[in-house]
Formats: structure tokens, sequence, C-alpha cells
């Protein structure tokens, strides 16, 4: 059988150019088991390791990530209980607070109501003690204007001079005094 | 099958001969050839690509490493966790990920210049690929379950004894047998498959664009047809890489499984 691939010798060696394909060429066998062995073998010593370690390397770096993103989680739900916590924590003692400054205000109230209503005791008292003293001393004014007037009165209508009889003797003190007691008598004027 | 001697204007398929080429050496059973070429290339660029992109081991990654990570998680937690169990998937790893990796890229060599070769069309690699499957998952199983007890578990529990037999003769023949010839052809005869697809279009194209008259317009359109393949080819060469992992975590999480 002759192809269009015609080898110098034929024979024996022609027989691979139109052997049947199904038949192994030898060398070619054994070359191929020989390579895949080569390859096999650094790919079992090196690339594999190599590839299972990035592989190993970088589940742990993710799971790594997802922890430190749960403690993180954790971290600011724990911060967010504490917020809370104070901020529960101030509303009570704002509202203590609101308490302690309402019954503060009503005792300030009620204290600066009693402290005024001694002041405006206080002051009653001392304008009445004042009215009282100016009393006194308007009675005591009338009393002598009232004496001096009644002696001169009397002096005109008598037509001499009882001034000094008068003062001696106290009578426009004791009329006065009677008068004060209610229970004037006449008297006799000049009859001592 | 047309002869090279034949008129310009005779068109050759492609055929099985695309895929024979010896760089150096003989071309008989140890000539050294180009799909050995692009397996070397590609374990030293995935070598190169996964230490580089690891190195700093970065918690935020580059763009590279970031890349990285995607393949890895893919194979690690879409295929491998859950094919395998959380419990034990993580020693498999390594393995489901080399398999990924240099099927993905072989794959991709497939219509990516300048290698525009898929290094799985040759059955050579599938074979030493899903030997090394077959090898573990049988391996895990009888570790785990005794050697014995690896080959009870492959029968279900609770079935009637007269089905005992005929069933564990099927699950032998699954389990010894088509588990690993079907893993290596579903790769191999993908990768086959397109790949000649596309070399058929281009050269067809080609022929048409070359032979001149009403030929031309059909010659532009099967090259538009593929491009089209090439794309869907991509498509193709992820799903078999992922296929080809995702059967291989089943197979040993099957193996080690409690029930089977």
């Amino acid at each position: 059988m002759q192809a269009s691939f015609v080898f110098a010798e034929g024979g024996e060696e022609g027989f691979w150019a139109t052997a049947a394909p199904i038949i192994p060429h030898p060398l070619e066998f054994f070359f191929g088991l020989a390579t895949f062995a080569l390859l096999y073998f650094v790919v079992k010593a090196k690339v594999v390791p190599r590839l299972e370690q990035i592989y190993a390397e970088r589940t742990a770096a993710i799971e790594g990530g997802m922890n430190k993103a749960e403690e993180a989680q954790a971290q600011a739900q724990a911060a967010l209980e504490q917020y809370q916590a104070q901020l529960v924590e101030a509303r009570a003692e704002a509202s203590r607070i609101r308490e302690d400054a309402k019954a503060q205000g009503a005792q300030i109230i009620a204290e600066m109501r009693e402290q005024a209503a001694a002041d405006a005791a206080r002051i009653t008292e001392t304008a009445h003690k004042q009215i009282e003293a100016e009393r006194q001393q308007a009675v005591v004014s009338l009393r002598g204007d009232v004496g001096r007037m009644s002696t001169e009165l009397a002096s005109r209508i008598v037509g001499e001079s009882l001034e000094d009889e008068a003062r001696q003797r106290g009578i426009v003190e004791r009329f006065l005094a009677e008068l004060e007691s209610g229970d004037v008598v006449r008297e006799k004027v000049g009859d001592a | 099958m047309s002869l090279v001697s034949a008129a310009p204007s005779e068109y050759t398929a492609p055929g099985v001969e695309e895929f024979w080429q010896p760089l150096f050496g003989t071309d008989g059973p140890w000539a050294i050839t180009r799909p050995m070429l692009l397996m070397a290339i590609s374990a030293g660029l995935i070598i190169w690509f996964l230490l580089a992109t690891t190195r700093k081991k970065a918690l935020v990654p580059s763009r590279g490493q970031m890349s990285t990570e995607a393949v890895y998680g893919l194979v690690r937690n879409g295929i491998a966790k859950d094919l395998i169990g959380s419990k034990e998937f993580l020693r498999f790893v390594p393995l489901l990920f080399s398999l990924f990796m240099i099927i993905l890229v072989n794959n991709l060599f497939g219509v990516l210049p300048p290698f525009s070769y898929p290094t799985m069309s040759r059955i050579g690699f599938p074979i030493a690929l899903s030997l090394i499957v077959w090898v573990v998952f049988h391996a895990v199983g009888m570790k785990k379950h005794g050697f014995i007890g690896y080959w009870k578990s492959l029968v279900p529990s609770g079935l009637p004894k007269g089905m005992i037999l005929p069933i564990f003769f099927l699950e032998l023949i699954t389990d010894l047998f088509t588990r690993p010839v079907t893993l290596a052809l579903r790769l191999f005869g993908n990768m086959f498959a397109g790949h000649i697809l596309i070399v058929l279009f281009i050269t067809g194209g080609w022929y048409m664009l070359t032979s001149g008259g009403i030929l031309v317009i059909a010659g532009g359109v099967t090259w538009i047809f593929a491009v089209v393949m090439t794309l869907f080819e991509l498509l193709v060469e992820f799903l078999q890489a992922y296929v080809f992992t995702l059967l291989a975590a089943l197979y040993i999480g099957g193996a080690i499984a409690d029930e089977h």
C-alpha cells in the first residue's frame, strides 16, 4: 500500500506512515508516560501544595475577616446597649432632678411667703408703734396747747392772769385728767 | 487512494499518513516524532506556567495566578471534590490536575499555530494516560477494600443469587477492559477525527480555489467552514480534556466508594 507520503526506504520503516491509527507507536507511548510522570511529580511536589496553601490562607483570611466583623458588631451592640442604659439612667436622673426642683421650688415659695408674712407683720407693728408714739406726742403737745389755751381763755373771761397760778396748782392737768376719765365736775375757779 | 504521481488536478484526501511525522532518527518504532516534541513542549510550558504563577502565593492573585487558580479550582472543586467526595479527594487532585492540563494544552496545540497538531491524535499518548488512570483506580480500590473485597465490591448488594455471577462478569469487563479502552479511544478519536476534518476542509478548499471556475466559490465557502470547524474544534478540545479528567475522577471515586 503506497500513500502520498513515500519514504526513501520502504519495508519496515514505511509501516508507521500507513499503520492503522489505533496501533500505538511504542516510543510515543513511553515518551507520553515519562513526560506525564515528570509533570505529575512537579505538580504534586510544588504546584498543588502552593495552591492549597493559597486556598487555606485565603479561607483563613476570609474567616478572620468575618470573625473581626462579628466582633465589631458585638462591640457595636454592647455600645448601643450601654448607651441605651445610660439614656434610661439619664432620663431617670432628669426626672428626679425635676421632682427635686419642683419640691425645692414649692419650699422656697413657702419660705418666701412665710418671710413676707413676717415682714408684713413686722412692718405693721412698726407702723403701729410709730402711730402710737406720734399719738402720744400729739397728746402731750395737745395737752400743753389745750392747757395754755384754756388758761388764756379763762384769763380773758376772768380778766386776770391765771397763768402762774394755774401752772402752780396743776389745775389744767387735773382738769384734763378728769376730762379723760369722763367725770368732769364744775369747780370753782379762784375759790381757793 | 490516489497516487503522488497522479495529475496535479487530482485531489488527494488527507489520510492516516498525515499524522506520521518523524523528525529525526529512524522512522521506525523508536523514531522521535513531532507529537513527542509537542508533548515535551507542552509539559515544559505547563510546568513553567504553573510554577511562575504560583510562586508569589498571593492572597490577592495576579492575572496569571488567577487563571491558574481558575483551572485548578475547576479540577479541584468541580471535578475531584464532587466525584470523589470531600473526604479523600485531595490526594487525587495532583493526578487529575496534571491530566487535565496536559490533555488541554496538547489538544489546544491542535488548532494553535505553529503547533497545529493534536498530540492526542497519536493513540500512544491517550493509552499512556488511560493506563495510568486504570492502574490508579484499581490500586486505590484494592488498597481500600482489600484484594478480594475490591472484586466483591463490583457487584451491587441486594441482587438475587442467580444474578450475582453474570453481573460480576459484566462489571469485570467494564472495569478491566471497557473503561480504560473507551477512555483512550474517546480522546484519540475526537482529536484524530477533528484534525483530519480541518485538514480536509483546508486542503480541499485550496484545491478548489486553485482549480478555477465555479469551484473557486465553493473553495471560499469551504475555507469559511474550515474556520467554523476550527472554532468548533476548540470547544471539542476543551470538552475532551474535561471529560477525560471527569471520567478518571469518576472511576477513582467509584473504586474507593463504600458502596459500589
